[in-house]
């Protein structure tokens, strides 16, 4: 399928024989009567009616086969006005009304991120994308909630820090909701499982590509759309009015080879096409990846999360040479200052908290948002993103803080260690480690 | 020799970016010796209404892999795709997946 040194500029010429293609004047596999309007599978295709039976009855399947979501669990549904998170609203609005024969039970409510500011769209430009989001939010009988990705709080950098994901996480948390949708569907997920692998995320990929996510704990993601193809998202909302707002994103019209995310998006897209069963297969083996605790981990089973993504962290220091490369380059892209300051730790503990009064300054060298101690709280994919980085500064406060409080936690713990009374298993666990 | 003919054609999902944000375009195809079919259209959308990076809308004689094809709401693979041929009051719509979620 793939060659080495293939061209992305120029695609090859369709040598290979295209997939079988229903023919005119086929009926509908399915009900052998009606005329088919969309393929869904090569060569099978479906008539309206059932084409509609088909996709209703995938949202609820995947509901009903995971059985995460308690009757009258308050659920967050995460809407970016894009065709997939919108057909998610519909299917969960359809399911709750009197007439379904099988009502949805969980008690929904809507949160929509506005990331105008960020997109470089125009004041004008944002507020009709907001009255268009919010006629559409006041058509729904479920409570909404509109916030804001402000300027002020984004910087290139914290792009990756997905802040979408921790505002809604906030949002999900202020209003007691115990689970998100998202409507990540099966194309992006595909997508997203290629990308992930090459950032470096392969220990995520269950958490990052599967129907739940619990790495926040109290709220847990759920990808209720994760079988439904973009072809038949949009064939979906066209055939049956799903409302939907278009807003352009930073890298609408980016070329392909802007981001990996970019080149993976255009990889797949361009395999679809000739080898249509491209994207279930990505699917299906996603499907299979089991989210194992990791055996070593000396904190317990959760063990320590990375600062930015929130997985437990992957990078084994003792004996992992991904992680000696990439600590290494770290280092050596540090300010001299920094190196310094580093080399004259005092043995006694600062007892402030981010450089509050008592705090004996710089020199403690102690900083807990200092490079390296950010970096030894990062895992290995997010670690590689930061090294790009000449210093801390594009990162929000409150990761920082956390850097900090991790830091000053794990030092206490450590100046605590000889009065703990520890029990045989734990000792035996701290020589290993 | 094919008669001119008028057609509807539509943009969706952020492909009407290219096209100065027009979602539906009224057209009338000159007449022409062979009969119109989608990949005639398409090289007359690229001459005459794309307004702006052309490789994102078309790549090679189709278009790009992503950007779905409904002739009449209906799948364009199952109407010969690029060999369709166009029909008076058609009207075809051209969405693209490749944004948003």
């Amino acid at each position: 399928m793939c060659q080495v040194g293939e061209d992305y500029v120029d695609p090859p010429p369709r040598e290979c024989p295209p997939a079988p293609r229903p023919g005119r004047g086929q009926k509908c596999v399915k009900c052998k009567e009606g005329k088919p309007v969309v393929a869904v599978r090569a060569g099978d295709a479906f008539c309206r009616d059932c084409f509609k039976a088909f996709y209703i009855h995938k949202f609820r399947a995947m509901l009903g086969k995971n059985r995460l979501i308690f009757p009258g669990e308050k659920v967050l549904l995460a809407w970016s006005g894009g065709p997939s998170s919108s057909s998610m609203v519909w299917q969960v609005l359809e399911g709750l009304s009197q007439h379904s024969a099988k009502r949805l039970r969980f008690v929904p409510g809507v949160v929509y991120v506005d990331e105008g500011a960020v997109c470089g769209q125009s004041l004008e430009d944002r507020a009709k994308t907001l009255a268009e989001v919010q006629q559409i939010l006041c058509s729904i009988s479920f409570p909404w909630h509109v916030v804001s990705l402000e300027e002020a709080q984004m910087t290139s950098i914290t792009w990756l820090l997905c802040p979408r994901s921790h505002l809604i996480l906030h949002v999900a948390r202020a209003h007691s909701y115990s689970k998100v949708m998202t409507g990540d569907s099966c194309t992006r997920l595909a997508i997203k499982l290629m990308t992930n692998l090459a950032l470096g995320r392969g220990a995520f990929l269950a958490w990052d590509t599967g129907f739940s996510d619990e790495r926040y704990g109290d709220v847990v993601v759920v990808r209720p759309m994760r079988d439904h193809t973009l072809k038949e998202v949009a064939f979906y909302n066209r055939l049956f009015a799903v409302p939907s707002v278009f807003t352009p994103a930073v890298d609408t019209k980016a070329p392909e080879k802007a981001s990996i995310h970019r080149l993976m998006e255009a990889f797949v897209h361009r395999l679809q096409a000739q080898f249509p069963s491209t994207v279930s297969t990505v699917y299906r083996t996603s499907e299979k990846l089991a989210k194992a605790p990791r055996e070593s981990c000396a904190e317990g089973p959760q063990g320590p999360r990375c600062l930015l993504c929130l997985c437990t962290l992957d990078i084994d220091a003792a004996d992992s040479a991904t992680a000696f490369g990439v600590q290494t380059s770290a280092l050596s892209q540090m300010p001299p200052s920094t190196l310094q300051a580093e080399a004259g730790i005092p043995t006694t503990p600062c007892s402030a908290v981010g450089g509050g009064p008592g705090c004996c300054g710089k020199a403690c060298g102690r900083e807990g948002d200092s490079q390296p101690q950010v970096i030894k709280q990062l895992c290995y994919s997010c670690r590689a993103n930061m090294k790009d980085l000449p210093s801390l500064d594009p990162l929000p406060p409150y990761i920082l803080a956390e850097a900090q409080l991790r830091s000053q936690r794990a030092w206490v713990m450590q100046d605590i260690q000889e009065y703990l009374i520890k029990d045989s298993a734990d000792e035996a666990e701290t020589t290993e480690s | 020799m094919a008669a001119p003919l008028s057609v509807e054609v539509e943009f969706g999902g952020g492909a009407e970016l290219l096209f100065d944000g027009i979602k539906k375009h009224q057209v009338t195809l000159p007449g022409q010796e062979e009969p119109w079919d989608i990949r005639s259209l398409l090289i007359w959308i690229k001459k005459n209404l794309l307004k702006e990076r052309p490789e994102l809308f078309i790549q090679g004689d189709s278009v790009r892999p992503g950007i779905l094809v409904l002739i009449n709401d209906a799948d364009w693979e199952l109407l010969g795709e690029l060999d369709y041929q166009l029909q008076d009051q058609d009207s075809i719509l051209f969405i693209s997946t490749l944004h948003g979620g």
